[in-house]
């Protein structure tokens, strides 16, 4: 797939809560091919410091508009909030491969899982799936109220959205692993149901992903998970976001049984069961 | 080639990575990431930290190997009309000799020997001593007839000696620098941020150690030194030009801006018709001292 240099004007960037911002700008070029879990790679300054892009997921897209909705963390993302209106960023993208959405049958019950700054990607996600007709359940996980994203949005779209706070602030008190352990398992049933039906979206923090993947693996539903890495090239080249995915056959470390794949190139998404979730 | 300007090894992947974003068609040359005999899985994660003014990395040559280079990346690459230049290592002399045997009659422009990559147990070793440097080229040599490039490590007392070992072993080219050997510590957590303790620093950083070693060895060797290390616009190639390479390769450039390659060219060009030079030899080594 084609992929663009762009150097746009951003059109606003917004403080959504203690540390995260939501920045917008218009790109036909990227809004017309990106797929949800794609990413687009930032330059956040103007001269070598600090040098690399940053890997931004896409948020939402309104029309051309790209909306990014990302953390501060450290000194890119620092300078990437200092931005204004008017100001120009200059995007690659789309880069890597999104969520297999469109697989999503009429009868399956897409259930969003994310952690903290995780719900950037899957909103997109539910942006398309309701495009699509589905059902959408949205678990929003986070240490706070304060820092719950996305919720108004993501019920103007019609989701069913449950939340869950580590100091019990908002929803309940727990991790949203907990808030996706009753969506599996109904409280009032006696027995396992049948979870070919659900399929799980998710992206967040690495031990909370790991979770995901035991519940996923325990009640057998087909699960996504969207990966972070620290980059440099984006696009495959560099080989430094490398990850370890499993593989019995493999033919480079036969008695370790795994490969690598580079989370910018063969991800960010991954079907959950790939993942060799030892390594991380 | 068409111009001086070509990629730096690592930094390019093997030329179709960046296909969808940029022309390469303009490029003097693309140089591969490195290839082994046999597949390497590379070093554990985190390889890659971002310091002031550039990056460590401890990638450990991952790579899928020649078989799958020969079969399925290099005839991709050959698509582009763009020279190939492939650049090999291996532990041990004998895996750099079969190497280049295998690569030799395959539509190669020519060969880079990595005997320089700071991220592997082995490999330093070869461009910090000038007698194995010479015994290795000279190896190596004795298969091929393709273009040899050795590809030096700043990691070193005296660069021109070992540039030299490699003149005589029978290089028909120098390329320098490859990464400075740095680290980097998480103060909180108190660990070396990469996971294999120290790694490969490149980035402007080294700009100024890379220049003084083009310089150095320019004088010393008589045949041609391609100047890489922190460049990141055309008039950071010119300073190397000036300083006596023939040709620069970009590298930590590239993932900054993909379009590196292209504007330095272009650069180069414009300086040339505001300097009235006709020819890229003007340039190269001319600097008034």
């Amino acid at each position: 797939m084609k992929i663009f240099n762009v150097k746009k004007e951003i059109i606003e960037n917004k403080k959504v809560s203690s540390n995260c911002y939501r920045m917008t700008f218009e790109s036909k070029e990227i809004a017309c091919r990106v797929k949800p879990g794609q990413f687009l790679h930032i330059k956040c300054s103007d001269t070598y410091d600090p040098l690399l892009r940053r890997p931004i997921s896409v948020h939402s897209i309104e029309n051309n508009v790209i909306g990014i909705l990302y953390k501060v963390i450290g000194r890119g993302t620092g300078l990437l909030s200092k931005k204004t209106s008017g100001d120009t960023i200059d995007v690659i993208g789309p880069l890597g491969n999104g969520f297999d959405y469109q697989l999503v049958s009429n009868c399956q019950l897409p259930i969003l899982v994310g952690g903290g700054i995780g719900i950037a990607p899957l909103y997109f996600l539910a942006q398309r799936l309701v495009e699509r007709g589905s059902n959408i359940t949205v678990l929003i996980g986070a240490d706070t109220k304060y820092n719950i994203l996305c919720v108004d949005e993501l019920k103007k779209l019609d989701c069913k959205v449950k939340v869950s706070t580590d100091d019990g602030s908002a929803g309940i008190s727990g991790t949203v692993v907990d808030l996706l352990k009753n969506e599996l398992i109904p409280a009032n049933s006696k027995f396992k149901i049948q979870n070919a039906k659900f399929k799980i979206f998710t992206c967040g923090p690495v031990p909370m992903l790991k979770q995901v993947n035991q519940l996923a693996s325990k009640y057998n539903v087909s699960s996504q998970v969207s990966l972070e890495r620290q980059m440099a090239c984006g696009v495959g080249a560099c080989m430094g976001c490398s990850i370890k995915i499993r593989n019995p056959k493999s033919e480079i470390r036969k008695n370790k049984m795994f490969d690598y794949k580079q989370v910018c190139k063969d991800g960010p998404v991954f079907d959950i069961k790939e993942i060799a979730w030892e390594e991380m | 080639m068409k111009s001086p300007v070509m990629t730096a090894s690592g930094t390019f992947g093997y030329g179709l990575e960046y296909s969808q974003l940029i022309d390469v068609k303009k490029f003097g040359a693309i140089v591969t990431k490195t290839i082994t005999l046999e597949p390497r899985i590379g070093n554990p994660q985190p390889r890659i930290v971002e310091v002031t003014g550039g990056m460590l990395n401890s990638i450990g040559l991952e790579n899928p190997g020649a078989k799958v280079f020969i079969e399925e990346k290099l005839p991709k690459l050959k698509g582009y009309g763009v020279p190939i230049i492939a650049n090999i290592s291996g532990s041990r002399e004998a895996e750099f000799v079969k190497l280049a045997d295998l690569l030799k009659d395959i539509g190669l422009s020519g060969l880079e020997l990595n005997i320089s990559c700071p991220n592997v147990g082995y490999a330093g070793l070869f461009a910090q001593d000038a007698d194995t440097t010479y015994k290795l080229v000279r190896k190596v040599r004795k298969v091929t007839s393709l273009p040899l490039i050795v590809k030096l490590t700043p990691n070193v007392t005296d660069i021109t000696l070992i540039a030299r070992a490699a003149e005589d072993g029978g290089a028909n080219a120098i390329s320098l620098i490859n990464t400075l050997i740095g680290m980097s510590i998480d103060i909180q957590t108190k660990r070396p941020k990469l996971a294999n303790v120290v790694g490969g620093l490149s980035g402007p950083a080294v700009k100024p150690v890379a220049l003084r070693m083009v310089y150095e060895v320019s004088k010393k060797v008589r045949i041609p030194v391609i100047g890489m290390g922190g460049i990141m616009t055309s008039d950071d190639a010119i300073e190397f030009l000036l300083a006596g390479a023939s040709a620069v390769a970009i590298g930590t450039a590239n993932f900054v801006n993909p379009n590196t390659c292209c504007e330095i060219i272009e650069g180069i060009k414009r300086y040339m018709k505001n300097n009235k030079f006709s020819n890229i030899l003007d340039i190269v080594g001319r600097i008034n001292e």
